[in-house]
This record gives C-alpha cells, sequence and structure tokens, in this order.
C-alpha cells in the first residue's frame, strides 16, 4: 500500500524518512502542538508553500525549466478569490467563481508563455517570464481601482472558515512541545512541566481552513509524486538530461514542456487560493513580489531540486529561519557592541545576507539540496555495509 | 547566413512600392520598428510634446543601453546569464552618489567646469567600483559554472541578493536623495522662432544623456568593428573553440569584457541615479526589467541590437507613459511579446539561440 501512495519513490534515506515523518506530524498536529498566532500562521503558510515549492519543482528540478512568472499564477489565484469574495459577497459561490476565473487566466497564460518561449529557447523561457511577471505586477499595483492597488484586498472568506464559527462548543486540550522541553530543562520535574505544557484551544473556522489547506497540499504532494513517476514524468526527466535525444527519440518536447509549465501553472494557483482563504489579505507584497519569487527559488534548490520531498524539506527550513533566524540573530546582536560592522552584518534584518551566501555556497557544494545530500549520504553508508557483508546487501537488492 | 541574404537582396532589387517595403520590413527591421513607433506616436499628440518626449525618450534609451550593452555581451560572447547585473547597477549608483554627496561643495557651484570636477570622479568612481567587483563576481562566483545556464541563473540570484545585502549593510535600508550638479539642471528653450517645436524646452540632463550614450555607441562599435580586440570578441561570440585553437587566451577576453560589462553597468546606475535625484538599493530590479527586454529584442549578444532596443524601450516608456501612465511597464513587456511573434530571435540576431 505504501508503493501505492508513494508511487514507489522512497525517500532512501532514514534521516530523511525521520524527517518528513516529524514534518508531517507538525503539520497535522501543528495547531495542538504550538500554541499562539504566530506558529499557526506559519504552519498554514508551510502548508501553502509546499505546493507552491513541489510545483515549481516539476518546472525547475525535473524538468530544467526556470520560470519567473511563479508567483504571478500564486497571484491570479489568490487575487481571483479576493477579488469575486469582494465583488459577489462572501459566500461558497463567489469562492469557486473566483477559483473557475483564477484557473482559466492561469491556463490561458501559461500557454501563451509557453508557446511564446518554450518553442526558441529553455533560457528565454526565464527572461521572459521575468519581465511579464513584472508587467503583471505593475499591471495589479496600477488597477487600484478593482485590485486595491498597494494597500490590497481584504478577504471576505466564508463564514465556515473564518474565526466566528465554532464547530464544537467545548475546547479541546492542545499541548505545548516546545513549553514542555523548556520546562523539562528549568524546572526538572517533567510532570510539572507536562501541566505547564497543556493548552486550551477553542476550535473555530480557521481551523477547518488549516486542515483543509493541509488535506489539500498532502493531496497535492502525492499527485505531484505519482505524476513525475509516471511516464510523462519520465519523459520530462528525459527532456532535462538530454533534450535533442528526448526529441530524437519522438518525443515532441515543446508539448511535453508546455504541459509542465502549465500543471505547474494551475497548481501555483491553487495554492494562492488557499493563501487567499487562509491569510484572509492579499497584496502585491505577499503574492507577487519579485522577492516572494527568489524565496521560492531559494526554497527549492535548498531542499533539493528534482527531489519532490525536497519540496517539504525546504520549505519547511526556510520559512522556520525566515520567521525564527531573525530573533537569533537579534540574540546575537545584542551581544555585539552597537554600530560595529560585526552587528550590522548580523542584525536581525540581515538574515537574507546569510541565506543568499547559504544559497550560493549550496549550489556549489550541495547541488542536489538537503535531500539529495541526505540521500547520498545513506548511499554512502549501504555501500560500506555491503563491502563488509556481501550476502546482507544481496538480501537487500531482492 | 547573413551575408548570403544579403547578396540575395542586392541580385534582386525588389520591383514595385509594396515589394520594396515589404524588402525593408525584414531587412531592417529595427529602423522599421523605430520609425512605426515614432509616426503612431505623432499621430496621437501635438508635435511638440512629441518632441519633448522623444528626447527625453533617446535619453532613458541611452541610459539604459549603457546598462544593457554589458550584458548582452556577457551573453553573446561568453554564452553567461547574469542575473547579478541589476545589482551592479545599483552598486554603480551608489557608489556614484556618494561621491556626489562628498564632493557637494563642487557640485553646486553654478561654473559647468567646477562641476565637472564631481561628475567626472563620480561617474569614474561608479565605473570603478562595479568593475572591480565584476572582477571579484566572475571569478568566485560565475568561474565555475561556464557553460551550466540553469547553474549561472540561480548562482546569480544568490549573488544579486548578496550584492543588494551588502548595500544595505553600508549605506542604509533608505532611500537616498542624490544632488544633482548644478550646470546639468533647468532646461535649453527653443528659440520660439522655429516652426511647430519653438519654444519647447529641453532638459540638459537629457541632452547629456543623449550624447554620452551615443558617444558610448560608437566608441563600443569602433571597439568591435576596427580593433584587433573586437576581432577576437565578435569570433568569440560566432565560436569559442576556433578562436581557442588560435592560442588566443579565451578566459582572459571573457573576464575583460565582463568587466567592462559591469563596469558599464555601474556607470549606467550613476548616471539614472543623477536623472532621478533618489535611489534605493532595489531600483537595479526594476532596471533589470528594462534591460531585460532591450536585450531580448535586439537579439541576444548583438551591440547594435541592444542599442536599437534601448531607444524602443525608452520611447515607448516616454510614449505610453504620456498617454496612460498607468501602462507604461506593461508596454514595454507587450513590445518584447509583439516582437517575439514576429521575430522570434530579436530584431538583429547575432547568435543562434
Amino acid at each position: 500500500m505504501f508503493n501505492r501512495i508513494l508511487s514507489g519513490d522512497y525517500p532512501r534515506s532514514r534521516a530523511l524518512s525521520a524527517l518528513l515523518v516529524l514534518i508531517g506530524v507538525c503539520l497535522a498536529l501543528g495547531p495542538f502542538l504550538f500554541p499562539g498566532v504566530r506558529a499557526f500562521s506559519m504552519l498554514g503558510m508551510i502548508c501553502v508553500f509546499i505546493i507552491v515549492v513541489a510545483s515549481y519543482d516539476l518546472m525547475l528540478g525535473y524538468t530544467h525549466i526556470v520560470s519567473f512568472a511563479h508567483t504571478m499564477f500564486f497571484g491570479i489565484g489568490a487575487y481571483g478569490v479576493a477579488m469575486s469574495t469582494d465583488a459577489f459577497g462572501s459566500g461558497f459561490g463567489a469562492v469557486f467563481i473566483g477559483i473557475g476565473g483564477a484557473l482559466v487566466m492561469s491556463v490561458l497564460l501559461s500557454l501563451l508563455l509557453g508557446l511564446l518561449s518554450l518553442r526558441v529557447k529553455a533560457i528565454f523561457f526565464a527572461l521572459v517570464t521575468l519581465a511579464v511577471a513584472f508587467a503583471f505586477l505593475s499591471l495589479v499595483t496600477q488597477l487600484y481601482n478593482i485590485t486595491g492597488g498597494e494597500d490590497g484586498l481584504a478577504v471576505r472568506s466564508p463564514r465556515e472558515l473564518g474565526p466566528a464559527f465554532r464547530p464544537f462548543d467545548s475546547k479541546v486540550p492542545g499541548f505545548s512541545v516546545i513549553d514542555f522541553i523548556a520546562g523539562v530543562f528549568t524546572q526538572g520535574s517533567i510532570g510539572q512541566a507536562f501541566n505547564d505544557a497543556v493548552f486550551e484551544v477553542r476550535v473555530n473556522g480557521r481551523h477547518l481552513m488549516y486542515y483543509i489547506t493541509f488535506l489539500i497540499s498532502v493531496g497535492v504532494f502525492l499527485f505531484l509524486l505519482r505524476m513525475v513517476n509516471s511516464p510523462f514524468g519520465r519523459v520530462l526527466q528525459a527532456i532535462r538530461e538530454n533534450e535533442f535525444r528526448a526529441q530524437a527519440l519522438g518525443y515532441r518536447t515543446v508539448f511535453y514542456r508546455t504541459a509542465a509549465v502549465i500543471v505547474s501553472a494551475v497548481l501555483a494557483t491553487l495554492a494562492g487560493v488557499l493563501f487567499a482563504l487562509i491569510n484572509r489579505y492579499v497584496n502585491p507584497e505577499n503574492t507577487l513580489n519579485f522577492e516572494l519569487m527568489v524565496f521560492i527559488l531559494l526554497m527549492c534548490v535548498i531542499g533539493g531540486m528534482g527531489t519532490l520531498y525536497g519540496a517539504v524539506v525546504g520549505t519547511a527550513v526556510f520559512l522556520l529561519a525566515q520567521n525564527y533566524l531573525q530573533d537569533l540573530l537579534g540574540l546575537l546582536v545584542s551581544n555585539a557592541e552597537p554600530g560595529s560592522v560585526f552587528a550590522e552584518l548580523v542584525g536581525p534584518d540581515r538574515w537574507l545576507l546569510w541565506f543568499g551566501l547559504l544559497f550560493v555556497l549550496s549550489v556549489y557544494f550541495f547541488p542536489s539540496g538537503i535531500v539529495g545530500q541526505l540521500r547520498l549520504w545513506a548511499e554512502r553508508r549501504r555501500e560500506r555495509k555491503a563491502d563488509k557483508t556481501p550476502a546482507a546487501s544481496l538480501k537487500q537488492e531482492q | 547566413m547573413s551575408a548570403h541574404d544579403e547578396m540575395i537582396g542586392q541580385s534582386e532589387r525588389p520591383q514595385g512600392v509594396l515589394a520594396r517595403f515589404a524588402a525593408f520590413r525584414e531587412n531592417k527591421p529595427h529602423i522599421f520598428l523605430l520609425l512605426l513607433m515614432m509616426a503612431v506616436a505623432l499621430l496621437m499628440m501635438d508635435p511638440r510634446t512629441w518632441v519633448l518626449l522623444t528626447i527625453s525618450g533617446l535619453a532613458m534609451g541611452a541610459m539604459v543601453f549603457l546598462m544593457a550593452s554589458g550584458m548582452t555581451l556577457t551573453f553573446g560572447l561568453m554564452n553567461v546569464l547574469n542575473l547579478a547585473h541589476g545589482a551592479f547597477i545599483s552598486l554603480g549608483a551608489f557608489a556614484g552618489a556618494s561621491v556626489l554627496v562628498w564632493l557637494s561643495s563642487q557640485a553646486s557651484e553654478p561654473s559647468l567646469l567646477i562641476n565637472l570636477a564631481a561628475i567626472l570622479p563620480a561617474l569614474g568612481f561608479a565605473l570603478v567600483v562595479a568593475g572591480l567587483l565584476g572582477l571579484v563576481f566572475e571569478r568566485l562566483v560565475i568561474k565555475p559554472v561556464y557553460g551550466d545556464h540553469l547553474k549561472q541563473i540561480l548562482v546569480t540570484v544568490g549573488g544579486s541578493i548578496i550584492i543588494m545585502e551588502l548595500i544595505h549593510v553600508v549605506w542604509g535600508p533608505n532611500e537616498i536623495p542624490v544632488p544633482r550638479p548644478e550646470a546639468l539642471t533647468g532646461a535649453f528653450l527653443l528659440p520660439e522662432a522655429l516652426p511647430v517645436i519653438g519654444g519647447v524646452a529641453l532638459e540638459k540632463y537629457r541632452l547629456i544623456a543623449v550624447v554620452l550614450g551615443l558617444a558610448i555607441y560608437g566608441l563600443m562599435t569602433w571597439i568591435i568593428e576596427r580593433t584587433r580586440v573586437g576581432i577576437l570578441i565578435r569570433a568569440g561570440v560566432e565560436s569559442r573553440e576556433m578562436v581557442e585553437v588560435q592560442g588566443y587566451r579565451i578566459r582572459l577576453l571573457f573576464l575583460g569584457v565582463f568587466v567592462a560589462g559591469s563596469a558599464l553597468a555601474g556607470l549606467g546606475g550613476a548616471m539614472w541615479a543623477m536623472y532621478r535625484e533618489i535611489i534605493t538599493a532595489h531600483m537595479g530590479d526594476e532596471l533589470m526589467i528594462s534591460v531585460i527586454v532591450v536585450i531580448i529584442l535586439g537579439g541576444l549578444g548583438s551591440i547594435k541590437g541592444c542599442f536599437y532596443g534601448a531607444v524602443l524601450v525608452g520611447l515607448i516608456n516616454l510614449y505610453v507613459g504620456y498617454l496612460e501612465p498607468r501602462l507604461a511597464a506593461v508596454a514595454t513587456v507587450g513590445l518584447m511579446v509583439g516582437v517575439l511573434m514576429w521575430r522570434p530571435q530579436g530584431l538583429i540576431p547575432v547568435i543562434k539561440v
């Protein structure tokens, strides 16, 4: 059964499996493990961006198409819902109209982009998408009477998905892991720490929305895993390795590449819809910005291109860093003397500098990202074992 | 290929107005597009505004050309797509601005000569700083990934983040006002006696930008077409291996072109800083869009195409910005999409991509 669910594409590393299970458990039970608004919204963002990054990986990692328009499709989804609830009120009907409109627009635009630039050369695609995404951003910013301009739009999501809706009257107990661990260290008594760590969660519509997002995210991830391990996915990888040869074998590479671009655009649009509903506020900065596009690229590469598990790991690591590395750097800088070069370099606003450095270094030294590196280590360990006990390795292979 | 086309063009001189027009459109698409755009714009506004906008568009085109020429050369010769080019533009702007602020007493004098004592060091400093960073950047960041476009895109995006953040560290995160030297502010008034365009006020700075842009275009064309280095560059664009076989150290040539391209980006950035009179670290990202549109329009690797592309982008920006300010960016990208549909290789393609 496991084989069916994961489409035969296992993590192939014990450390990676453990990491994935950890992330999965944290996301599945998140609202009951981490108290606080900030942690809750971060969990939601991780679920949304797993879809975005995994669909980006379909282009970047599996087909080697570099697109800078992924945020454009993300933004189309988010603005589609925001504008349609703005115009037709906060019912589910309005949400579905928004989704439909956004999907149609995404498919048309991605088809146009694919046909326009993929027939020339893949590298053109990076440049053309960069320019088109910028034009879209400027259009959204300028047409403020329907998009709200720089100020953005508040999303009037259906009542059932908002904080006012309470499915259960009673409160549900939660257990704060962080507080528990901290309590064990500071108080020494496990029982006391356990008591302190228990908190209460009032389940409301936002939790409902979170779990919808979580389930869709899991579903999309498994769908993409199925897709890249299907014959279609194999052709994409063949194009990545040697386009000329794939063509010579009789595959219409332009068709396959355009299809990959469209699928990934549609999924990004879906993620945008979920983002709008879970964040309930949409503006150019949080959906369309060029910086966001670079972040998606970073998540994809740091996690590991061409491995969908990398999207999960990369997203989790990056968003954790984005939210909490600044606190850590702030701690560092409080020890340094103010005004010195060191203080400037490690200031909380400079977290991106360190991430950029990490990114460039990881492209050179770990081109397959966290996931690729873990798999490599696991592979080497297996080889070492195989050298010692050849019989065991034979068994493993069977 | 192109020589073959020219031969056909000469041997079969097209007969009739329509045929000649079609031949002109196909052989000189850049001039055709330029004339078409200017004519359409002339129909939509009164002539005096048109003259003003055309000069301003040329000025903007000249500055964008400075920024774009480096990138198109690095792509054409080295096959390196440097997406950190925008960061070099920002760096040049900040370097030039700090010299101008430092020499602000010279810059605020009304005399042109004293002003030049501030402007030339500012432009020179921008050129040197961006060039030096280009040297370091090529050695550290780009050299390990020659021949791999995907990795080039990734590391140069990463490098661009690092440079932008370093700009924040050195100059702070806020916008910086740039004093424009006194002699360059103000405008010339065309004499009223002239028909149609009499009384139009032309900003001095824009005229100077046009002159400088044309001068650098001329210089680059001269270097590329008349000098030994130019021959090597053109040969390198055509076939890298053949140049290597002849015993030239093409790596050194690459390095030189990359440094020159970065330095030109810095120069363009500094000019843009004086033009806008306010700069942010992210200005490079915004200009990068124009630069990308220009190099795609012109055909990757072509200096001439880059020049005409820059002029086209500058003009359409100003024309559309006047008619409907909200659509200027969309029109720029729309121009690119239109040209790509018409000619997928750009207006004046040099290399096969």
